[in-house]
C-alpha cells in the first residue's frame, strides 16, 4: 500500500535578485525591490513529500530520522542563514525560489534513497510559492 | 516544468436564489444561504500558475505582473462587493464557491499571457474550499 509523507522545515537566507547579462536599468524593472543591492532576507519554509509502500513491519513510508538527517545534513546546513548569491550553487544562476526549489529537489534526491521523492515545495512568503516535481506534472 | 502559486483575499456578500425555483425549494436546497439580505465571506485565493524558469531571469512568471492582474480580475472586482449584484457573471449564475472559482479561472484565463493556468484553489472558508483545474 502507498503512502505520500509530508515533511516540513524551515530555514532562514538573504539573497539579491541580479542577473549579470542585464543592465542595471534592466534589472531593476525586472527584479524592482528584490534588485537592492544590500539583499533581504526571507523564513523559507521547506515541504518535502516522499512516497513509497507502508512497511508492514514498521507502519511507515521511510523513518523520518533519517529523512530529516539528510534535510538537514544537506540543505539546511546548506542554506539556513547563508547569503544564497555568495553559494556556489547560485554562482551562475539568480537565486530566485524557482531556482531554489529545482536546487533543493537535485540535492535530495542525490541524497536521499530510503523512500521515492515526489516533490519540494517552497513558501518564499505567505502568498507566495513554489512546486518542483523533478520536471514531472503534479498530479491534483 | 515548475509551479508558483499566489495567495490573495477579498471580502464578499452574496446569497444563493434559483429564481426558477419556489422559496421553499430555495430554502431546501440553499439552508441559510438563502437569506435574500444575503452575508458574506473572506476568500482567500491560491493561484497556481507553471512554466519553465527563464534562464536569464531565474523566473517562471514575473510575480508583479500576476500580481497586477489578479489585483485587477479578482480584487478590484470582487473585494468589497455584493456578488450577485456587482459582478457580471453572478447576474446569471448562483455565486457558490464552485461557481466564483471558475469565473475567476475564466477571467484570469483571458488575461494571463506569461505563464500556463494550473490550478484555482478558492476558500470560502479555512475549512471549506474548491479547486478548479478549468476542465470541461
Amino acid at each position: 500500500m502507498k503512502a505520500h509523507l509530508k515533511r516540513r522545515y524551515m530555514f532562514a537566507a538573504s539573497h539579491r535578485l541580479h542577473a549579470d547579462t542585464l543592465t542595471d536599468e534592466q534589472n531593476r524593472v525586472t527584479y524592482g525591490k528584490c534588485n537592492n543591492p544590500h539583499g533581504h532576507g526571507h523564513n523559507y519554509s521547506l515541504e518535502v513529500t516522499v512516497s513509497g509502500p507502508v512497511s508492514p513491519d514498521t507502519g511507515m513510508v521511510c523513518n523520518l530520522v533519517d529523512l530529516d538527517q539528510a534535510v538537514r545534513q544537506t540543505v539546511l546546513d546548506r542554506f539556513d542563514h547563508q547569503n544564497l548569491n555568495m553559494l556556489a550553487d547560485f554562482a551562475v544562476v539568480v537565486p530566485t525560489t524557482e531556482n531554489l526549489t529545482e536546487i533543493v529537489f537535485n540535492i535530495l534526491k542525490q541524497s536521499f534513497h530510503a523512500a521515492h521523492l515526489e516533490k519540494v515545495r517552497i513558501e518564499e512568503t505567505l502568498n507566495n510559492s513554489f512546486e518542483y516535481a523533478g520536471g514531472a506534472e503534479l498530479r491534483h | 516544468m515548475i509551479y508558483l502559486t499566489r495567495r490573495c483575499e477579498f471580502s464578499a456578500s452574496h446569497y444563493y436564489h434559483n429564481p426558477e425555483w419556489s422559496d421553499e425549494q430555495n430554502r431546501h436546497a440553499f439552508g441559510k444561504c438563502a437569506n435574500l439580505n444575503g452575508h458574506g465571506h473572506n476568500y482567500t485565493l491560491e493561484v497556481t500558475v507553471k512554466g519553465d524558469i527563464d534562464p536569464v531571469t531565474g523566473f517562471v512568471v514575473d510575480l508583479k505582473e500576476l500580481k497586477d492582474i489578479l489585483n485587477r480580475e479578482v480584487v478590484d472586482a470582487m473585494d468589497h462587493r455584493h456578488l450577485n449584484k456587482e459582478v457580471p457573471e453572478f447576474a446569471s449564475k448562483i455565486p457558490t464557491t464552485e461557481n466564483i472559482a471558475i469565473a475567476i479561472w475564466q477571467r484570469l484565463a483571458e488575461s494571463l499571457r506569461v505563464a500556463k493556468l494550473h490550478r484555482v484553489r478558492l476558500y470560502e472558508m479555512p475549512d471549506l474550499f474548491v479547486d478548479f483545474y478549468g476542465e470541461a
